[in-house]
């Protein structure tokens, strides 16, 4: 049992955008803990996907391929991937944290005795003796932690978040391509998939946009909207949420920042009353200018922040409204 | 149907956090707790269940004494009766995923419930992975970020969401599990009918099992480092927006 197995994404012959990110983790921390880093691909037809990976700096790369495993369940995954990690017996296997991992990674790693590491955002390999420690956040980013697993019978399952590791550092290189035939019967698959459908046309395309002024649950009711609406126009700026906001109906779907919505990486970011979850920290933290109002000192949104107030928005709020359409009078 | 709704009870969202001396956890002490968010809309779903086709909704979580007190609101809501697996705070720490999945399954196993629902995760640990271990330890298929729920002949259709405003629908066979996202209805409050009902509705208490072996520990808990210098900026609201208007002009060009 030894090297890093990382397990890439993909649907219809098409990366998931995470997937290189989690090939970038799973080669530096190979390098690190001084082992080996290889890699696999799912799907009823890899051999293109395959190719491509075997243009990196990998061990190996492994095609594994079976007409059910498309589209996507979480039972024929977990078979076919107990069978892979089995074969290839490594000792870290490494996923991107995406809906889709969410959904069968904690079932793999059970059949193991093993818990997934899930959603994680810096690894620390450098002691080698005592295994590498994982850093996770918890209570809605407010605290870190560190988390390692308990004892090394067993292979390492940890998935990691959007935007941690770069793609564009993934080292190139040249790795074998191992076909793998897994056993998989129509009977083991218990859920009947549908076609993937959006709800309605796109009509905001938030990330296009040069400024965001985004909302979240400090701005009480929906009868408040209208007041960072206010900035937003004072701005030239769209309107954006966090999660609660359009759950509640207030603001449209289509207007979500954060994992579940869209991603965004404006010139300027305005988070208005958000504190900054995980979820909502992953859709905005590319943008090159973030300002934030909280009343919260502590809010997580803080540390993503260039600049901060920590004040009552709806006295700041109008004030910044005011004083934006007198600066550009 | 029978159904049972795994329900978390975590601290508030607004509450100071402080990590307790030997940074193995946080202060509990002064803490307030209140149910899981996505739990919240796991209990909402299963009263729709029951109001539209009839059944049971037994509500179950494990901790401490002070779970009931969630316990009741969700019995005060119209759950029908509550299971509280009784395990001290300490004892819940030395547990990590799979333990407390097992510990759940084990309560639930003597019920043999048609649909198991919980949240997609939970606002404290948020490893997202209890609801998932849970259906594999059981040997029940699930299904993941579950928005909306109907009943058919031979199971349940599901609307799950993806990532990017994508949505799919699965059929699933039961009995089964879902993990629950937050928004997909609108959570109900409890009447004073529902309430004094409450009184009157069972819960019964169980014992954990005996926990096992730990597959991963959470070793030290800690303030995050900012990723980022932020500069903060005081006085009146007049005087905020002044400076954040020099910030726009100068430093973002934006104005």
């Amino acid at each position: 049992m030894s090297g890093v197995l990382v397990v890439l994404e993909q649907r219809g012959g098409v990366w998931n955008r995470m997937s290189f990110e989690a090939l970038a983790a799973g080669q530096q921390m190979a390098a690190t803990l001084g082992t080996t880093c290889s890699a696999a691909v799912l799907g009823a037809s890899v051999g293109a996907l395959a190719q491509e990976l075997a243009g990196k700096k990998l061990e190996k790369v492994f095609a594994v391929e079976h007409a059910l495993v498309e589209p996507y369940t979480a039972d024929a995954y977990v078979t076919v991937l107990e069978q892979l990690v089995k074969q290839a017996a490594p000792a870290f296997v490494l996923f991107p944290h995406t809906y889709q991992v969410r959904d069968f990674a904690p079932a793999l790693a059970t059949r193991f005795r093993q818990v997934l590491i899930s959603d994680v955002i810096a690894i620390h390999a450098d002691d080698a003796a005592r295994g590498p420690v994982f850093v996770r956040q918890l209570l809605q980013g407010k605290l870190n932690a560190d988390y390692r697993q308990a004892s090394r019978g067993g292979p390492c399952f940890l998935s990691v978040q959007a935007g941690t590791f770069r793609a564009d550092t993934v080292e190139g290189g040249t790795a074998p391509v191992e076909a793998v035939a897994a056993q998989l019967e129509a009977a083991q698959i218990r859920n009947k998939p549908g076609e993937p459908f959006r709800e309605s046309a796109q009509t905001v395309d938030l990330s296009s946009a040069p400024v965001i002024v985004s909302v979240g649950r400090g701005i009480g009711e929906q009868e408040n909207i209208p007041l960072v609406q206010e900035l937003a126009d004072a701005l030239g700026a769209e309107l954006a949420a966090s999660r609660p906001i359009c759950d509640n109906g207030w603001l449209p779907m289509e207007r979500q920042v954060g994992s579940s919505g869209q991603t965004v990486s404006p010139k300027l970011y305005l988070a208005v009353g958000i504190s900054g979850a995980i979820q909502h920290l992953v859709g905005m933290k590319g943008s090159k200018a973030v300002i934030a109002i909280n009343k919260d000192e502590n809010a997580p949104i803080f540390e993503v922040a260039d600049f901060g107030v920590v004040g009552d928005m709806f006295e700041i709020v109008p004030e910044l409204t005011k004083a934006v359409l007198a600066a550009k009078a | 149907m029978k159904i049972i709704v795994a329900i978390k009870q975590v601290p508030e969202r607004d509450a100071q956090i402080r990590v307790a001396p030997e940074s193995k956890w946080i202060e509990e002490d002064d803490l307030a707790y209140t149910i899981n968010e996505p739990d919240a809309y796991a209990l909402e779903e299963a009263l729709q269940l029951k109001e539209k086709h009839g059944g049971e909704v037994i509500v179950l979580s494990a901790g401490p004494e002070r779970v009931t007190s969630t316990l009741r609101e969700a019995l005060a809501k119209g759950a029908d009766r509550a299971i509280h697996v009784e395990v001290e705070a300490g004892d819940l720490l030395g547990r990590d995923t799979l333990g407390i999945a097992a510990m759940l399954a084990e309560a639930i196993r003597a019920e043999s419930p048609d649909l198991i629902l919980t949240g997609l995760q939970s606002d404290d640990l948020g490893l997202g992975q209890t609801g998932v271990v849970l259906a594999e330890l059981l040997g029940i298929p699930h299904a993941t970020i579950i928005m909306q729920v109907e009943k058919t002949d031979s199971g349940l259709r599901v609307k799950r969401e993806l990532e990017d405003g994508w949505f799919q629908h699965v059929e699933i066979p039961l009995p089964a599990l879902l993990t629950i996202q937050s928004g997909g209805n609108k959570l109900r409050y409890a009447t004073l009918m529902g309430i004094k009902k409450a009184k009157t509705k069972e819960t019964a208490t169980v014992a954990a099992v005996a926990a096992t072996a730990q597959a991963i520990t959470l070793e030290r808990v800690y303030l995050p480092e900012k990723q980022k210098k932020t500069e903060m900026l005081t006085g009146t609201p007049a005087e905020i927006a002044a400076q954040l208007v020099e910030k726009l002009k100068f430093d973002v060009r934006v104005l």
